[in-house]
């Protein structure tokens, strides 16, 4: 309960030499402060320790590579996720954790990436929803309106029309109506989600106007982004997680982009990544200038046999969206892939596999193994073709291969009837890449095949990966994590916002010079 | 003004079809060599207290749909709520008592179904496929043998019937300007304005629009859910009870099979009409348009002298079209 007391005037905590400094309207009080926020799933700690201060008018940047703990960070905030230690005060008030309705009516107010807006009601209804004005049930319109325009001027966009239906605004505009929800519930903080993700360059623009614009009238925001430049146009101040902590916060004026990156870095590579050695064949995979619908832009690669081929990036950069096209499970508007040197017309996903392609899926529970069948059936689904004479299945021979196959990669099972739902992350992800195996394919699309995996199971995929590029296999491995990028593959490409923006061999990468290309900041050399 | 505009434009859709299934029959009926009275007074009056029923419930079931719901059980809940009605009139209750009892008993249902959807968080198809059957049995159950019960004569008053009667001797309205319809459809435009009203002028219609439109940011924002939901059934429960009177005022009698494939033709009313399933979406003029609609092609097929089947598949191919033209239209302004 000492935490209260409005003496504190520096800002956040370490390293070492920031200057105190006061935001926005003059009050020297904090709005909203968390000590030591902790935050763990079994044993494993996600966030640890996190403390953060946050003035009136205070713009803060809460930065960090994917998995660094900020998503967990803000939703302890937004009451979204029980922290198992620390506390949360506003104003000066301690905040009840773990409940979203309590830290909304409070003040504090999260706008998520994926929006959450209804489409089929009008803007006024959106920005009233949950709190109308209402005498018996009906509801007062010249009192809503009143509420909505006051709000929409303060927001700057007086010209937004109360009455349209929400559908047909553009994403932009559905945004600005999510941030009008919060004025209307007088936020006191507002919390925004890599908001320019999924945004036109003119809407993050005029975003940005509207963010500054609300900060000098005293609100608060936390701002998580990956783009280094949209922070340098927006934000006062920074807060750099890595690994679950804090590694350093401070004021942006005088901090260059570099350090900021080694802040988010920061750390040595073990030795997690088994060198095999490999012969690098001729071209398996090509694909010329293909474009889909928003991602990708005009992407051109080429994979050859018994390499692994890095595709890094952050979230939204459309890596998974190319590895969509290239199994013909997204349209492609304009461009070629071609296959050992022949190139499909017209790729559908059938196809593809036929012709030699194989995709783990990012999405493990959703479309990257059917959840309600075996792990045989798994294994199998994408190769029937051994066990089955005149449509009938030989049961045995495919129980078999099956069973060849979860020895080889070690599930822990008991059986290959299973079901795969039973299985643990790490267990089903082996199903998975099972299955890719057992396909034979000579291209092998793996989207990020660690993802929820503990640090056993990934070495164990990695060893799997590395042997089946030594069997002359084209890998392509997409990855978020530029650590493992950086120890498994060959050649890497990174992409942001849709395009690749540069292809090197390994060696000519670290974490620093990925995160930077990635970002779309500029390379010092 | 302009969402009103917007929001009648797209109740012109239901409208402008209404109008074309008019005319096509009307040009096939004088193509055939009728004498032209296809359009005619008496079949406006026909399809009016035709749809009486249909109708009524179709404005309830319109409400749940747009809240991203569905009812299978309102065809037997309104046959187990004129039963219901019936039995009471059998038991020499009185005809106020009767209705009431109806009306309630088609609201129990309702809240019933709500209920066990909202708190169970079961899929509303599944729910009222079984609360179908189940009401079904509880129709037949206090009906005894045959299904039926058929309440002595004298205990139905005179004005009960009069409800669906194609010809109402009092010509209460100033005929020959509008029709002088059976009053049952005037109760239903009366209803249905107060079902529009709810839906556009209250608190409760926002959540209805917001729970169907997105169900998690309706619960992020702090909309009641559950209790939005029950509240939506029960008070569809309660048209549904009012329609299962009609077949009183109509056969006499409450019949516990007789609801079976309603529950069908009141959701192909509301498709019709521009109502999606997948919730948000449904207007109750587009709704009273796709019960028309089915009732003219009704009267149209019988007036052609066409046989049964040839109506059912044209009312399943108008169903699949006004599904897909809607689609179009939506996709146009995405």
């Amino acid at each position: 309960m000492e935490a209260g007391k409005a003496s504190h005037s520096s800002n956040n905590v370490e390293p070492g030499a920031s200057t105190p400094v006061t935001f926005g309207a003059g009050g020297r009080s904090s709005v909203l402060s968390a000590r030591d926020v902790g935050k763990r799933y079994a044993a494993n700690w996600v966030l640890r320790g996190a403390n953060l201060t946050l003035e009136p008018g205070q713009i803060l940047a809460l930065l960090g590579e994917n998995g660094a703990g900020k998503s967990t960070f803000v939703k302890i905030l937004s009451g979204a996720i029980v922290p198992d230690e620390g506390r949360v005060t506003l104003v000066d008030k301690p905040l009840p954790l773990g409940r979203p309705d309590a830290a909304r009516r409070a003040g504090i107010a999260m706008v998520y990436q994926e929006l959450s807006v209804c489409d089929e009601i009008t803007v006024e209804d959106n920005i009233m929803l949950g709190r109308e004005k209402s005498t018996w049930g009906w509801i007062d319109r010249r009192e809503q309106r009143e509420i909505v325009h006051s709000v929409l001027v303060k927001l700057g966009h007086p010209d937004l029309e109360p009455t349209r239906m929400v559908s047909e605004l553009s994403i932009g505009a559905k945004q600005l109506v999510e941030i009008a929800r919060a004025l209307a519930q007088n936020a006191r903080v507002l919390i925004l989600d890599e908001p320019t993700s999924s945004l036109p360059a003119a809407d993050a623009e005029r975003l940005f106007d509207t963010v500054k614009k609300l900060a000098k009238d005293g609100l608060s925001v936390i701002y998580i982004s990956h783009f280094l430049e949209e922070i340098r146009k927006l934000c006062d101040s920074y807060l750099v997680l890595r690994d679950g902590s804090v590694a350093g916060s401070g004021v942006l004026e005088g901090t260059t982009e570099s350090e900021i990156v080694r802040l988010m870095v920061g750390r040595s590579v073990d030795e997690l990544y088994p060198k095999v050695e490999r012969v690098i064949g001729k071209e398996v995979l090509r694909i010329d200038n293909v474009s889909a619908h928003e991602l990708p832009h005009s992407v051109s690669l080429s994979v050859r046999r018994g390499e692994i081929f890095g595709l890094a990036g952050l979230v939204g950069a459309g890596r998974t969206e190319t590895v969509r096209c290239i199994t013909g499970l997204r349209k492609t508007t304009s461009g070629h892939i071609t296959i050992h040197e022949s190139t499909l017309a017209r790729v559908t996903p059938r196809r593809a596999i036929r012709a030699g392609i194989a995709m783990v899926s990012e999405d493990r529970k959703g479309e990257g193994l059917a959840q309600d069948l075996s792990i045989r059936d798994n294994i199998t689904l994408s190769r029937l073709g051994p066990y089955s004479r005149g449509g009938w299945l030989r049961a045995g021979a495919r129980n078999e291969a099956a069973n060849e196959w979860m020895k080889r990669l070690e599930v822990k099972a008991t059986s290959s009837s299973q079901n795969v739902s039973a299985l643990s992350g790490g267990n089903q992800q082996k199903v998975a890449l099972a299955r890719v195996l057992h396909q034979d394919a000579d291209c092998l699309l793996l989207d990020e095949p660690t993802r929820g995996v503990d640090v056993g199971t990934k070495a164990e995929i990695y060893r799997l990966i590395g042997e089946t590029a030594a069997a002359g296999k084209a890998v392509v491995f997409v990855s978020s994590y530029f650590q493992e990028l950086l120890g498994m593959c060959d050649r890497i490409a990174v992409m942001s916002r849709g395009r690749v923006v540069d292809v090197r061999p390994v060696a000519d990468w670290d974490e620093p010079s990925l995160l930077l290309a990635a970002m779309g900041g500029e390379l010092e050399s | 003004m302009g969402s009103m505009i917007r929001r009648s434009l797209s109740a012109a859709g239901p409208l402008l079809a209404l109008v074309a299934v008019i005319a096509f029959f009307a040009i096939a009926d004088w193509m055939q060599g009728g004498v032209g009275n296809f359009v005619s007074s008496s079949s406006v009056r026909l399809v009016g207290v035709q749809s009486i029923k249909v109708g009524i419930a179709a404005l309830g079931m319109t409400m749940i749909i747009i809240a991203g719901g569905i009812d299978l059980s309102a065809g037997t809940a309104a046959a187990l709520s004129g039963c219901v009605a019936a039995l009471a009139l059998d038991n020499g209750w009185s005809i106020g008592a009767a209705v009431s009892m109806a009306i309630l008993c088609g609201a129990a249902c309702g809240f019933v179904n709500g209920s066990l959807i909202s708190m169970l968080k079961l899929v509303p198809f599944i729910i009222t496929l079984g609360a179908m059957t189940i009401f079904m049995g509880i129709g037949k159950t206090i009906a005894e043998d045959g299904g039926t019960i058929t309440p002595p004569y004298e205990s139905i008053p005179d004005w009960l019937p009069t409800m669906v009667t194609q010809f109402p001797d009092p010509l209460w309205i100033a005929y020959p300007l509008l029709p002088n319809f059976g009053w049952g459809v005037w109760l239903t435009l009366v209803l249905a304005i107060m079902v529009a009203v709810v839906l556009h002028k209250t608190v409760l219609g926002r959540y209805i629009f917001a729970i169907g439109s997105s169900e998690p940011t309706a619960r992020l924002c702090g909309v009641p859910v559950v209790a939005t939901k029950i509240l939506v059934y029960t008070i569809a429960g309660a048209l549904v009870g009012i329609a299962g009177v009609v077949d009183i005022a109509r056969l006499g009698k409450g019949d516990a099979a007789a609801g079976l494939g309603l529950e069908l033709e009141i959701i192909a009313a509301v498709v019709i009409g521009g109502g999606s399933l997948a919730g948000g979406r449904g207007t109750v003029l587009g709704t009273l348009c796709g019960v028309l609609i089915m009732g003219v092609i009704n009267l149209g097929c019988t007036s052609l002298g066409l046989e049964n089947q040839v109506e059912n598949i044209l009312l399943g191919t108008i169903i699949i079209a006004a599904v897909y033209v809607d689609r179009l239209r939506t996709q146009k302004l995405a």
